[in-house]
């Protein structure tokens, strides 16, 4: 479903380039949960750009549904992700203009699509938000937050799902909330989730962990699976 | 995928805007002002030139106007009594300059007779009070006079009223003349009087200066410039200029049309420096936007698509800021009669223009979206990857490559000529202003990039923390130096520009008034009334300062050919005016203060041996007519050929109270001639004044006398309608300064919040902070003051030394004033933009 081929990411320094990702290759099936961890500066956020499409490798590729990223210019990677990918970050990444609903609407809208509003309050139900679709961000808790992007991530039926530290501005217990809802949504939609995490505890709620360290991958190991959802 | 559909994202780009439509619109008012002076002046200009059309025949108060230039002849009369036996009626009108008196009052005040024959005029009503009593003038020795002149004279209605040697009773005051400005009457106020009593007055005789007209109506649906052509020949032989209807109309609409497009490229100025304001205001409302972008990227949205979102809700905005422009100028648009009361030849009924309003605002809204384009450009770039991570320098990198923003710039460029070339009147003078505009913004850019290098480099260790941290502030990143210089810069430039301007000609008017020797003038005088009114002047505490003799004459002959052969010979017009006018001359044998010999030597007094006598030309004229010294010319002096040699041209300063002359003759050349005589005297008092001007006018009733205290206040009085107009116009340029330059200093606002709030963090006190953007401001006012007025001192003397052909001074006092007030207002829209900064805690920025 998705497959990274010798990826590498260099960037200009004084002394010359820099590599931040060394030739990282692997596949992730349909459906799988990962994990990519590892401690600050190991390339976890970057290779997480370039796996969805943010940004593009110095060398190497990315296949996505049978699809080369490289080859799409920034169009076409947005089109992409408007089809096949959602998204959640760490500090949620509202609009801050727009409500709940119109936050999850979003990525419909850009598609044209006609029934977005319907489809969009069906899924603030789902996560638990019915009684606040109409509420600015900054009404909402991060928990409320997180919950309402994880709404967004879903609205436009992704195949692949990607998290960047959804849990980071989040405590303990919300923190579990999110990752047992994502799981859960994982499991009813067969979307593929690659969360990206410096938190190893949330980590071993995965299928599968990968470990990255100075851009290079050192371990690929299975995790012990998803809790029950909530 | 399918095509995304418009509606949805439209309904996106208006939910987006929520939070930020205010602050958008406030960047957007900054159009507001150019649109207002765009939509005042088109629609203002329009309701004249209807009003001018459908008072086109009152105008002219009739059908033709007909100009005599050497009187009626009988041959013209003969022709206008045979048009009436047609039925085609005509009316003349006889206008001079007159001394009137009141006996009961003993009062008298120079005015501007009009004898006028039955039926004048045609079109239109002259108003007077009380109404509707025109219609009697005709009647007895009736007048109607203009209120002024009741006033100075102290007259009432029922007075008898003196012209020359003929008696009228004053039957009223006159309300308004189709086609004459109120303005008309203040000089010389009018009187009106029927013209069979013309004769009476015995002063249309020997040296009188009497203009004759005719007006003519045409039976109904008449076209006069097709009636007039077969006769054009023979008005022509006649020496008669003929006038239609049609032509007056022309002449009139195009002096409003052009009045407008020398107002409108104001107003254009303000609408451009309107759009540096969108610019920078949409800039920092970009650097907001940045976030919210990069997510939308992610949620899958193209370049394209985020384009269109922040266009359009700039050009929602900007819509929302023209059409308040527009209501603004309708307001204008309604107050305007009021401030040109007395100004405009026709009464104007003031109703909003549909097409200069939507004109108005579509070249608002363009002005608005087109210098918002340049910064909205930057979004197309904004990477989904900034969303993860902000990456600041990557998206200064990817805008440096955007082609895009060179397509933009030339857009602004043919922008700013087509609007120029929309209001000028030829396509060079389009062009030429744009390049006035670009020279003025490059002059203040270098000037701002001038000043970030100096602060640079001047900057001392030596000098406190904070005003060091304020002078850094000029030419460090992101530094707010060349918006804020350009928009305080421009402001300051219009500002002062109007002010130097203004001060510049009311000095030469100062000047003007102050440098007559004498108060009060005499002219018209007969030879033989010279010595009598000589002694009358003559009293103690009074002085005659000048006795100016003048010779009226003709051109006969230049060196030993015609008139007409040397002008064929010089490829000069056989009509040209300096050629057949009458040349009202003198004679002295030295030069005047206000003469300054170009050419040649002035000459002295002739020898009594000399057959062949010396005059001066001046200079204009004589060049006009091809003339050198060394020239001989015959005059034609009443019938009497003089010949006389040129040996000297002059400049003159025409400007002066005092007489003055084309051509000055050796006296023994023309002191024999038939004469007149201007006298000018020195007299103390207002009342001997009043005494003096009673008594010539009882003793000679032909002699005219003006008091120049009255020309004095004539001017103020219209030198201070012209300082209101350039206060408004200043006031104007002011307050269009401030959204332009509160956009500016949006534009970096962000940074100087995080700025303050880190060094709070870091122990600075609100105080200190307080200094520095203290310090910053109180440097970029002053700076863009200066650079303003260093284009404004260059400006003004353009306007001054081309335009109004005046010396200038620069009036030091008043720019250090604006400079001051310039200052000011960088300080306070500083401040108050910055505000948040003494409000915010540290974590609150921290964690951002």
């Amino acid at each position: 479903m998705l497959a990274a081929r010798d990826l590498t990411k260099e960037y200009p320094s004084g002394t010359g380039a820099l590599a931040v990702l060394k030739d990282v290759s692997f596949d992730i099936p349909q459906g799988a949960f990962v994990a990519i961890v590892g401690p600050s500066g190991s390339g976890k956020t970057t290779l997480l750009g370039l796996l969805a499409g943010l940004d593009l490798p110095s060398r190497g590729a990315v296949t996505l549904d049978g699809v080369d990223l490289t080859r799409l210019d920034e169009d076409g990677r947005a089109r992409l992700r408007g089809e096949k990918v959602g998204f959640i970050f760490q500090s949620f990444q509202l609009i801050p203009t727009l409500t709940a609903v119109e936050n999850v609407q979003v990525p419909l809208e850009l598609r044209g699509e006609a029934d977005a509003a319907d489809r969009a309050q069906d899924l603030l139900a789902r996560v638990g938000l019915s009684g606040r679709t109409h509420h600015y961000p900054t009404q909402l808790s991060g928990g409320e937050q997180q919950r309402v992007a994880i709404a967004r991530a879903f609205v436009n039926r992704p195949r692949i799902l990607f998290a960047d530290e959804p849990t980071g501005n989040l405590d303990g217990a919300t923190g579990e909330k999110i990752v047992a809802l994502l799981d859960a949504l994982n499991r009813e939609s067969g979307a593929t989730v690659v969360i990206v995490t410096h938190d190893l505890t949330l980590a071993e709620h995965a299928q599968r962990v990968i470990r990255l360290r100075d851009g290079v991958v050192i371990e690929d190991r299975p995790g012990r699976g998803a809790p029950s959802p909530v | 995928m399918p095509s995304p559909a418009l509606a949805p994202l439209l309904r996106l780009a208006w939910r987006e805007s929520r939070t930020a439509r205010r602050r958008l619109l406030l960047y957007m008012s900054s159009i507001s002002l150019g649109v207002a002076a765009l939509v005042a002046i088109d629609s203002f200009a329009s309701n004249v030139q209807v009003s001018i059309e459908a008072q086109s025949k009152a105008l002219l108060g009739g059908d033709l106007n007909l100009r005599a230039r050497d009187g009626f002849t009988p041959a013209i009369d003969s022709l206008l009594d045979s048009l009436g036996t047609v039925g085609i009626p005509s009316a003349k009108v006889q206008s001079f300059g007159s001394m009137a008196i009141v006996p009961r009052t003993g009062a008298t005040r120079l005015s501007q007779v009009r004898a006028v024959g039955e039926g004048y005029p045609y079109y239109g009503e002259v108003l007077t009070e009380p109404a509707g009593a025109w219609g009697s003038l005709h009647d007895d020795r009736n007048a109607f006079v203009d209120p002024s002149l009741m006033i100075s004279l102290g007259a009432q209605v029922g007075d008898t009223l003196n012209v020359g040697f003929a008696r009228f009773v004053i039957r009223g005051r006159i309300v308004n003349v189709p086609g004459d400005p109120g303005i008309a009457g203040t000089v010389a106020p009018r009187i009106f009087i029927p013209a069979r009593y013309l004769a009476e007055t015995q002063l249309t005789g020997f040296g009188s200066r009497v203009e004759h007209e005719v007006v003519v109506r045409l039976p109904e649906g008449t076209d006069a410039t097709a009636w007039v052509a077969p006769f054009k020949t023979r008005f022509d032989s006649l020496g008669v200029r003929v006038r239609t209807v049609q032509e007056n109309e022309v002449d009139l609409t195009d002096a409003i049309a052009q009045l407008a497009r020398f107002l409108g490229v104001v107003g254009l100025i303000a609408l451009l420096l309107g759009g540096i304001g969108v610019a920078s205001g949409v800039n920092a409302f970009v650097q907001r936007k940045i976030d919210t972008v990069a997510v939308l990227r992610c949620l899958g949205a193209s370049s394209a698509q985020v384009l269109v979102i922040y266009l359009v809700q700039a050009g929602a905005m900007g819509f929302l800021g023209a059409a308040l422009g527009a209501a603004l100028g309708v307001g204008i648009q309604l107050l305007l009669p009021e401030l040109l009361t007395g100004f405009l030849p026709v009464d104007v009924s003031v109703t909003p223009v549909p097409s200069a309003i939507a004109l108005g605002i579509g070249i608002g809204v363009w002005v608005a979206i087109v210098f918002a384009l340049r910064p909205l450009l930057v979004l197309r770039l904004v990477s989904p990857l900034q969303a993860i991570r902000r990456d600041d320098a990557a998206l200064a990198a990817s805008r440096r490559g955007d082609h895009w923003s060179w397509a933009v710039d030339l857009a602004l460029l043919g922008s700013v000529f087509g609007l120029a070339a929309l209001r000028a009147e030829t396509l060079a003078q389009g062009a030429w202003f744009t390049a006035g505009i670009l020279i003025s913004l490059g002059i203040l850019y270098g000037n701002a990039s001038l000043v970030a290098r100096l602060a640079r480099r001047l900057s001392s260790p030596r000098w406190p923390y904070v005003v060091r941290q304020g002078i850094a502030n000029l030419y460090r990143p992101a530094s707010q130096t060349r918006s804020v210089i350009l928009a305080l810069g421009f402001g300051s430039f219009l500002v002062t520009t109007n002010i130097l301007v203004q001060a510049n000609l009311l000095q030469s008017f100062d000047v003007t008034a102050s440098a007559a020797r004498g108060n009060l003038v005499f002219f018209d005088v007969q030879e033989d009334q010279q010595p009598g009114l000589d002694s009358l002047l003559r009293q103690p505490g009074n002085d005659v300062v000048t006795t100016t003799p003048i010779v009226t004459m003709r051109l006969q002959e230049i060196n030993g050919q015609s008139t007409q052969a040397w002008a064929e010979a010089k490829g000069l017009s056989p009509r040209y005016w300096a050629l057949r006018r009458e040349y009202r001359s003198t004679y002295r044998d030295t030069l005047e203060a206000t003469e300054t010999i170009t050419a040649g030597r002035f000459h002295g007094a002739a020898a009594a041996t000399d057959t062949l006598y010396e005059f001066s030309f001046e200079e204009d004229v004589a060049r006009d007519l091809q003339l050198t010294v060394g020239d001989i010319v015959t005059w034609d002096v009443q019938g009497v050929p003089v010949r006389a040699r040129l040996t000297s041209t002059r400049q003159v300063e025409w400007g002066r109270f005092q007489p003055n002359f084309f051509a000055v003759f050796q006296s023994a050349a023309i002191a024999a001639a038939p004469k007149q005589f201007i006298l000018v005297a020195a007299v103390p008092s207002d009342t001997a004044v009043a005494l003096l001007q009673r008594d010539a006018v009882r003793r000679y009733p032909n002699v005219s006398s003006i008091d120049l205290s009255l020309i004095r206040n004539t001017i103020t009085q219209i030198v201070d309608r012209v300082t209101l107009t350039v206060r408004f116009l200043a006031l104007f340029s002011l307050a269009m300064a401030v959204p332009v330059l509160f956009s500016a200093v949006a534009a970096t606002r962000r940074d100087r919040l995080r700025e303050g709030v880190l060094l709070k963090t870091l122990g600075a006190t609100k105080g200190q902070i307080g200094r520095i953007l203290l310090s910053e401001y109180a440097l970029l006012g002053l700076l863009g003051a200066l650079s303003g007025m260093l284009l404004a001192f260059g400006g003004a003397w353009s306007l001054t030394h081309f335009v109004f052909q005046g010396d200038f001074a620069p009036a030091l006092g008043p720019a250090a004033a604006i400079a001051g007030v310039m200052m000011g207002l960088a300080i306070g829209i500083g401040l108050l933009t910055g505000r948040d900064v003494f409000r915010e805690t540290p974590m609150a920025a921290l964690r951002e």
